[in-house]
């Protein structure tokens, strides 16, 4: 079995939901520079293969490395090392945006509110930032969610559907800044289920549903 | 990044999520107010009759009220995706919990023994037993948030679990109650309440080192 000892590997991985048999001996790697795009058919397994790389779920059969070890074993260091954007944007409405930031970017790392303004103003959202989350629309919440990624500063980004509920400038922002974090010497593991505006070079990954 | 930052910024963050929702802050301050002096209004006792009652009382409001909030303390995390979030931040989830369960106890336990005066002046307990009400309760509610947090990460995923929550940490309560209300009634009565506060003392401790990793384990699962 060939390791990526220089990124994310996942390697044949099986998961069963109750009697579904969801991932059937999937396996992905991806490396600095590197944007892999996940597509697929609703119900293919897209999320739960982002869950299993993340290390939320751990998988019946197979294993996920990080830099070449099991995840379980350099858990902190792969946790610091990553940034995971679920389908829900895990805003708290009564929190401003700028609050969300805080907490949430805060628990990884020292992050100045000066700094964290900039990442909502990369997003488009700088306005929103003292808005309590709960009056911001679904693409503004996206929108937010995607700062705190940048926020992070993780070299490994994870993303499910972050494209959903985005405008068309919303969309070519987000590609952008994938685009940017890639050429910067990051990672990038996007799932949708659409055809994307990723960058050409982006390898594609089928999962047959 | 420390693990005390990380704790204070997760007690700091249930604070502030709480203060912006001062309904929900009161309503279990309330409820104890309320069904404390219900019971004087129902049972038409005398002033005597009532006192020999009284710990019980203060404390079984006490319990019931403490239990209200319990079921929130990680639902909304669970349910807004902010769960996933804390399991990958890189800290264990043992000190996320330990720093939710911390604030709940501040906004409910600690609010119910700062409000327990005026109760105990309502049911005629005398001012002498003050101390030990203060020590007993603070003793008794910590204990039921750390009991409580394992029952509230294990009803997490369930859509009505408050039933079932209040069936799995209120059997597990009844030392709490005995000792407490036992260590009131012992002040009442002007004999030496320390052999129910060290029980008290004990069962808070081994909750608080054993509780996290129990509800850390079963937050987990529902994650899976």
């Amino acid at each position: 079995m060939n390791t990526a000892a220089d990124g994310l590997g996942v390697e044949g991985v099986h998961v069963w939901r109750g009697d579904r048999h969801v991932l059937k001996a999937v396996s992905l790697h991806i490396k600095p520079r590197e944007v892999l795009h996940i597509s697929g058919r609703n119900g293919s397994g897209k999320t739960t293969l982002l869950k299993v790389a993340s290390g939320l779920l751990r998988p019946e059969q197979g294993r996920v490395t990080w830099l070449g070890r099991a995840i379980s074993d350099v858990r902190s260091d792969y946790q610091r090392a990553l940034a995971y954007a679920s389908h829900e944007p895990a805003l708290k409405g009564d929190l401003t945006a700028l609050e969300n930031l805080r907490f949430m970017v805060g628990l990884k790392r020292r992050a100045s509110a000066a700094e964290l303004t900039g990442c909502l103003q990369r997003t488009g959202v700088a306005g929103c930032a003292d808005l309590p989350v709960r009056v911001l629309s679904a693409g503004q919440r996206r929108r937010v969610a995607m700062a705190r990624v940048l926020g992070v500063r993780a070299l490994l980004w994870l993303l499910d559907e972050p494209f959903t509920n985005l405008d068309a400038g919303g969309s070519e922002t987000f590609a952008a800044l994938i685009a940017e974090h890639v050429s910067e010497g990051g990672m990038a593991v996007v799932v949708a289920h659409h055809e994307l505006v990723l960058p050409a070079e982006a390898r594609r990954l089928e999962l047959p549903g | 990044m420390s693990a005390a930052r990380a704790l204070s910024l997760v007690v700091e963050r249930e604070l502030r999520l709480s203060f912006r929702r001062p309904d929900q802050l009161l309503q279990p301050l309330v409820f104890f107010l309320i069904v404390t002096t219900l019971f004087p209004l129902g049972l038409n006792l005398q002033l005597s009759l009532l006192k020999d009652m009284a710990p019980g009382v203060l404390w079984t409001a006490a319990l019931l009220a403490s239990l209200l909030s319990l079921e929130s303390l990680f639902k909304g995390d669970a349910d807004d995706g902010t769960l996933e979030q804390l399991a990958l931040s890189g800290h264990s989830l043992t000190l996320i919990v330990i720093g939710k369960t911390a604030a709940h106890w501040l906004l409910s336990g600690a609010a119910l023994v700062l409000a327990s005066p005026l109760v105990a002046i309502a049911l005629g307990i005398p001012d002498t037993a003050f101390g030990t009400m203060f020590a007993s309760l603070a003793l008794g509610t910590m204990t039921l948030s750390w009991l409580g947090s394992i029952g509230a990460a294990l009803t997490v995923g369930l859509k009505r679990g408050n039933v079932l929550l209040s069936l799995i940490v209120l059997p597990l309560a009844m030392p709490m109650l005995i000792f407490g209300a036992g260590a009131t009634d012992r002040a009442i009565a002007g004999t030496s309440p320390a052999g129910a506060l060290y029980f008290l003392g004990s069962l808070c401790v081994f909750t608080c080192t054993l509780a996290p990793f129990a509800a850390s384990a079963a937050l987990r699962i529902t994650l899976e």
